[in-house]
């Protein structure tokens, strides 16, 4: 399945729907009519070169960006940033984690759990921390964290308040062997719970590992995108020949 | 209405305390009004023009400047690691993100100005005691109108290049008449002369806390949107 014809039907029960969206800064097109749908507990993987537009796809999946063109639907419902409802079954793993220097781990998850109503915080902000290993960091300031631990955080902090859609951007950035064993099997966990995640990642490996769809986005546009059929060196030669036409 | 209060106080809660724990934008600006009152002091020519002529004028300068070096931070500390994305994203309504930091600078400039005035009684040997509910109450009035309007455009400008300097530019002049007024009041009520004169520069203040507040909390969505 290649181009952007129309939208790719990769689930019947859509929990995220993608329609022509595009959006461009100045003259630059980051998005050229990005068409997906995904169902409940699919996941997708965004493979694709630097600039290809792979963080705006999903700063315009979280509502961070509004589409200058298309539409995103959750659960069948455009989304609107007005809506307090969708935003809540959001969480999204970014570059930046979002977080304060100046608060403790166990405070920076207090806040997010205070503005997102997560009911019993104390409770939820100690799972979180034991989920990325960091309960016995609970009371030190994120700014004495280093990079791994930081991202970890950010896992925390994005996974919180239990969102039905998870979109990550490199998640296994600055994560050491263990912790980064550790997402994979808290991912494989969301992915087992049947969350809908979408992950954007330049890691062929770890992408196919945890995905059930494949999507190569190349110059804002999605060169490839359906079903993972588990053949990695076809992806590796595919996604090779994609970005050395397009890129 | 109970989750935009609850988003507006956890904001404002975490605003707090991230100044109380670093206190940099607090010391900086008590600095900044110590300084400012100790100079004018020393330079006046006591002879040449009187305390009380001159203090009304230099307690709102010194009020207007010290309050943009905690605007200049309200929305700073949304920059680091992005942060303003994660309030963004969260389920709390832009107004109770505007609302939010607009409580939490009324505490940073309200404290700052709770410590300014006795500094600024001292140094001008003006009566403040007998004129201080009046005065407080102008206070109250002139520092939320200028905080509305100083948190919006904190908003505006901390995604442009020399933000510090681009607040100042922007807010000054919609600081015109709350300063105006509160100047005008606060010299009447430092020569005792009769409250009822200073009621149609009053109403001129709540009028503008009013239309401001209005317009800023339906202006907010727009500054801080991608």
């Amino acid at each position: 399945m290649t181009g952007q014809a129309g939208p790719v039907a990769v689930s019947a029960e859509p929990a995220l729907a993608v329609r022509g969206v595009e959006r461009s800064f100045g003259h630059v097109r980051a998005l050229r009519g990005i068409s997906f749908t995904l169902g409940v507990g699919d996941s997708l993987a965004v493979f694709g070169p630097n600039g290809a537009g792979k963080t705006t796809l999903l700063r315009v999946l979280a509502g961070l960006l509004r589409p200058q063109r298309g539409e995103v639907l959750l659960g069948g419902v455009p989304q609107s940033r007005a809506d307090a409802a969708h935003r809540r079954e959001v969480g999204l793993i970014a570059h930046y984690s979002l977080l304060y220097d100046g608060l403790t781990a166990a405070e920076n998850l207090d806040f997010y759990g205070r503005l997102y109503g997560v009911p019993d915080r104390p409770a939820a902000v100690a799972r979180a921390l034991e989920a990325v290993r960091l309960s016995d960091r609970a009371g030190d300031l994120v700014g004495t964290f280093s990079r791994g631990m930081v991202q970890r955080m950010a896992i925390a902090r994005a996974l919180l308040h239990e969102p039905r859609i998870v979109l990550l951007d490199e998640p296994f950035s600055g994560l050491d062997q263990r912790a980064a064993a550790a997402l994979r099997d808290l991912l494989m966990h969301l992915r087992a719970e049947r969350r809908t995640m979408v992950l954007v990642t330049h890691n062929l490996d770890e992408g196919l590992e945890l995905a059930t769809h494949v999507a190569i986005q190349v110059g804002g546009r999605f060169a490839e995108c359906g079903p993972v059929d588990g053949d990695l060196a076809a992806y590796r030669s595919r996604y090779a020949d994609a970005t050395a036409v397009r890129g | 209405m109970g989750d935009l209060l609850r988003a507006t106080w956890a904001i404002a809660a975490k605003d707090v305390l991230l100044e109380f724990r670093s206190r940099t934008a607090f010391v900086s600006a008590l600095v900044f009004t110590a300084l400012v009152l100790a100079i004018f002091n020393f330079a006046r020519d006591p002879t040449a023009v009187s305390a009380i002529d001159l203090a009304p004028g230099i307690l709102w300068i010194t009020f207007t400047f010290a309050a943009m070096l905690g605007l200049n931070r309200a929305f700073a500390l949304e920059r680091e690691n992005r942060a303003l994305d994660g309030l963004l994203l969260s389920p709390a309504s832009r107004t109770a993100i505007y609302l939010g930091k607009v409580l939490a600078n009324l505490v940073f400039v309200g404290s700052v100005e709770a410590i300014a005035l006795p500094l600024f009684a001292l140094f001008f040997n003006v009566p403040v005691l007998p004129v201080l509910g009046p005065l407080v109450l102008v206070i109250a009035l002139a520092t939320l109108g200028f905080v509305a309007v100083g948190t919006l455009m904190s908003s505006m400008a901390v995604n442009t290049r020399l933000a510090e300097l681009m607040l100042p530019v922007l807010l000054l002049p919609f600081l015109v008449p709350p300063v105006t007024s509160a100047v005008q009041i606060t010299s009447r009520l430092f020569a005792g002369r009769p409250f009822s004169e200073v009621t149609a520069w009053l109403r001129l203040l709540v009028a503008y806390d009013i239309i401001f507040v209005a317009a800023c909390v339906l202006f907010f969505e727009f500054t801080i949107e991608e």
